[in-house]
């Protein structure tokens, strides 16, 4: 039984279908990329997924959950066992890093104080922030914010690991860090990851099965090497770097000529 | 002549969405304010709470007093002025007495907490939600109205009727000071004649009032800041928006408690 199952999920914003009827299912302990361009539709399917939003009709189910029609008390226990370290990090900003890790500790267990300080220790220790635990979250660099964020979200040991654009905005050896860090916290922690990225490298590198999606649909889901051996155009651009129609790059070149023998220019 | 109509029926279904809105949050913020009390609640949600009784009350104790005092004097001055022409100069201590403790005290305090915390309030929670805090609590099973909302709304009910009852002391301790140099008027009698002035349901009208103008300032500030959509602009938007709609609701609820007093209580 998957741990996770889209059921035929639409989504629409002022009458825009963002998702079309997508279906897919998470296995326990794997890890899933969904990958996409920009404007694909990969976090809005990655918001469901978490429960943040509700669908225009279609089914998430989370561990037998149905979390499109679940009560608060059901989706309270399902959120338990979700971590997610989001795109922009989204700590809190007026509580120390330590602070931030140790608050779903605070929260929902009754553990003592110094078995909490102990915990908190142990994840930063263990996503190698562990000297950096009473800083603040903005005297943190980019991949030091994801990487605390991260710690946060395997706070409550959950059984489903997501992470939102986990090397956007940071330079390539950062990145290939927080890659092997997410396969070492699945083969540690024995998780089920599911990553949202755009970034091919990272993909290939943490996938067990990547799901393309393609304006709000999947063009193609399979294991590394089925995408990578995929004749389907979408993806084959995506693989390719090809530029799309968006660049409009004749366009340009052709308002650039005009442009250059206009007597503005001269 | 339609698109007149179209215009009027947008703007009127907006603000109703609106007060159903403010509606929601307020029965929400109270199902979950058992949380935010001390010994039966949460004790990180009461940490949060006295955190923010310090924001709300203490920060602003200087400015309200200094507020107080300069409009005690207005009014005493203002009143003066009038009523020495029929040799009531005495009235100006009821004047004074009656007009801090039933309308001016919690008035002015609601009109300097709304512009300090709940513009603060709009800021910090749209703040919240452009970055993902706000998501990143739900799904952490916290709700950010019983998380954020909550501890503000109790820290408000307790903060403003007392930083009103101050200003009602600063704004009578004024019209003293103008008595005093305008007429020699002892300062114990100054405080006889106040206290036969003030009837216990002029005390407890400016209590009432200073509740209702809490839960408008906390609930539209938290309110503005929840519905921010968009970036950093929008987060500037709704603070002003917070303060423009908070003290206009604040001066609307008054003038209906006004009413309400002045035609059901006897005087």
């Amino acid at each position: 039984m998957p741990i996770i199952s889209v059921r035929d999920l639409v989504v629409e914003y002022d009458g825009r279908r963002v998702l079309d009827g997508l279906s897919l299912d998470i296995q326990q302990g794997e890890t899933m990329v969904l990958l996409g361009g920009s404007g694909s539709g990969k976090s809005t399917l990655l918001r469901h997924i978490i429960g943040l939003e509700r669908p225009k009709s279609g089914s998430v189910s989370v561990k037998g959950t149905d979390i499109t029609r679940c009560s608060q008390s059901e989706m309270k226990t399902v959120r338990h066992s979700i971590g997610v370290a989001f795109q922009s990090a989204a700590l809190f900003n007026s509580l120390t890093v330590e602070d931030n890790v140790a608050l779903p500790l605070r929260e929902h267990t009754r553990l003592a104080p110094p078995i909490v300080d102990l915990m908190v220790w142990m994840y930063l220790a263990a996503v190698g922030l562990a000297d950096f635990g009473k800083l603040l979250p903005q005297e943190l660099s980019g991949g030091m914010k994801k990487r605390a964020a991260v710690a946060r979200a395997l706070a409550l040991g959950p059984e489903i690991l997501v992470l939102d654009e986990p090397s956007a905005g940071l330079d390539p050896i950062v990145a290939a860090e927080l890659d092997d860090l997410i396969v070492l916290l699945k083969e540690v922690f024995k998780m089920t990851v599911i990553v949202v990225t755009h970034e091919m490298p990272s993909a290939f590198r943490i996938a067990d099965r990547i799901a393309m999606l393609y304006k709000g649909a999947f063009r193609a889901v399979g294991t590394k090497e089925e995408i990578k051996a995929s004749k389907d155009p979408r993806v084959r651009q995506f693989l390719d770097r090809i530029p799309g129609e968006g660049a409009k790059t004749q366009f340009l070149e052709e308002h650039f000529e005009k442009y250059l023998q206009s007597p503005e220019a001269n | 002549m339609a698109t007149v109509l179209e215009g009027v029926g947008r703007r009127t279904i907006s603000e109703l969405d609106y007060v159903g809105s403010l509606n929601i949050q307020l029965w929400a913020t109270l199902r979950a304010m058992g949380n935010a009390l001390p010994v039966v609640g949460n004790r990180h949600r009461w940490k949060a709470t006295v955190q923010q009784m310090l924001q709300i009350g203490v920060e602003a104790l200087p400015m309200v007093s200094l507020m107080a005092i300069c409009t005690g004097f207005i009014l005493a001055m203002q009143g003066a002025s009038e009523l020495r022409r029929f040799g009531a100069l005495h009235y100006v201590i009821d004047l004074v007495a009656v007009g801090f403790t039933r309308e001016l005290g919690p008035l002015l305090t609601a009109i300097a907490v709304s512009g300090r915390s709940g513009s603060a309030f709009a800021a910090e929670i749209g703040t919240m939600k452009v970055t993902e805090e706000l998501d990143s609590l739900r799904v952490m099973a916290l709700e950010p109205i019983e998380f954020v909302l909550a501890p503000k709304y109790l820290a408000a009910l307790v903060t403003v009727p007392c930083l009103s009852v101050i200003s009602n002391v600063c704004g009578i301790f004024a019209g003293g000071l103008f008595m005093f140099f305008s007429t020699r008027l002892a300062p114990l009698l100054y405080l006889r004649y106040v206290l036969t002035s003030i009837e216990l349901h002029d005390v407890i009208m400016g209590l009432i009032k200073s509740v209702v103008f809490a839960t408008i300032i906390a609930h539209v500030g938290c309110l503005e800041g929840f519905r921010v959509l968009g970036g950093p602009d929008s987060v500037g938007r709704s603070t002003t928006s917070a303060v423009v709609k908070s003290t206009f609701l604040v001066i609307v609820a008054d003038a209906i408690f006004t009413a309400i007093f002045y035609f059901t209580v006897k005087s």
